[in-house]
């Protein structure tokens, strides 16, 4: 690779953490719609009617299960073992798909309750804030199965290495995420 | 530029990834368990809850995110608080500027309603 073209070292991940941050803000705001709308259930159900405490609990274990994954596909990355970084990042994948089907199959049964999110202020705010987090999942899944598939084409090569580290931010972000909506949404939302 | 050299620091251990693991499973629990079994007053589980939310962003920043790893200057670390300010602004902000609209811009019901319940 020439020298001339090659970013200064620990410029991509800089970039990448400000995308995060702005990330950040972009939650922070549906996290706001969601604390000021949370009491405007027009009639329908509330949080502690909907919520299932101990199936959410197992979402987040799940969760953070392939937040850990992912570390350590990254430290096999590091240490150029492809076949335990493939293994380590197929498992993160397969934790973060479980994950997501559990959240797609809650917001199934809701809608088909008819609690859909046109029902209240309440659950507007939910699915938008709730359905936010599932896309960067489905998103961040996307982009691990495309890296595994790279590093089976090409090897673990520097940028592909990169890349990892950056997608590997992007999900132990998305845990960070997931604790607040975890606590601030289902525990708080169940009192 | 100089070149950095490549350390593995910035990236944490085994070691650091399963004791940040084994926290963060520690904490969550205890939040489960707190709200399940309504261990406090509403006011104080929703304090003790939101407490150890912040105590486990600590712990992912510091084991999975290595944030307290980074060499100087530490960018990544302003970039963090600057988002931290405006997420406080966003939602604190929102927060205030709602409850008192809620206060002083409702119906005449609500008014009545709010007024009987401050026994003026």
């Amino acid at each position: 690779m020439s020298k001339v073209l090659h970013q200064p070292e620990g410029t991509l991940k800089f970039g990448f953490w400000v995308y995060l941050m702005t990330d950040c803000v972009l939650f922070a705001s549906f996290f706001a719609t969601y604390i000021v709308l949370r009491n405007n259930t027009f009639g329908g159900p509330a949080g502690h009617d909907i919520f299932n405490l101990n199936y959410v609990l197992v979402e987040t274990i799940i969760l953070l299960i392939s937040s850990f994954t992912s570390g350590l596909a990254m430290l096999a990355v590091q240490n150029k073992e492809k076949g335990q970084a493939l293994m380590l990042f197929g498992v993160t994948l397969l934790l973060g798909l479980t994950f997501l089907f559990m959240e797609v199959s809650e917001f199934r049964n809701l809608i088909a309750d008819g609690n859909g999110p046109a029902r209240s202020g309440f659950l507007s705010s939910y699915f938008s804030l709730v359905g936010l987090h599932g896309l960067h999942i489905a998103a961040g899944s996307i982009a691990m199965a495309i890296g595994m598939f790279q590093i089976m084409k090409k090897g673990l090569t520097e940028s592909i290495s990169e890349r990892l580290n950056c997608l590997s931010l992007f999900w132990h972000f998305l845990d960070i995420i997931w604790i607040f909506i975890f606590t601030i949404v289902y525990l708080m939302g169940a009192l | 530029m100089p070149h950095t050299p490549h350390t593995h620091s910035e990236h944490g251990n085994l070691h650091s990834y399963q004791l940040g693991f084994v926290l963060s499973i520690g904490l969550t629990i205890a939040a489960f368990y707190i709200v399940t079994n309504h261990l406090f007053s509403t006011n104080g589980i929703i304090a003790s809850i939101f407490g150890l939310a912040v105590v486990q962003l600590v712990v992912q920043l510091v084991f999975f995110l290595h944030l307290d790893k980074e060499s100087k200057p530490r960018m990544n670390l302003m970039a963090f608080l600057f988002a931290l300010m405006v997420v406080l602004i966003i939602v604190g902000g929102s927060l205030w500027v709602m409850y008192h609209m809620n206060y002083t811009m409702t119906p005449s019901e609500m008014n009545n309603y709010m007024v009987g319940q401050e026994g003026l």
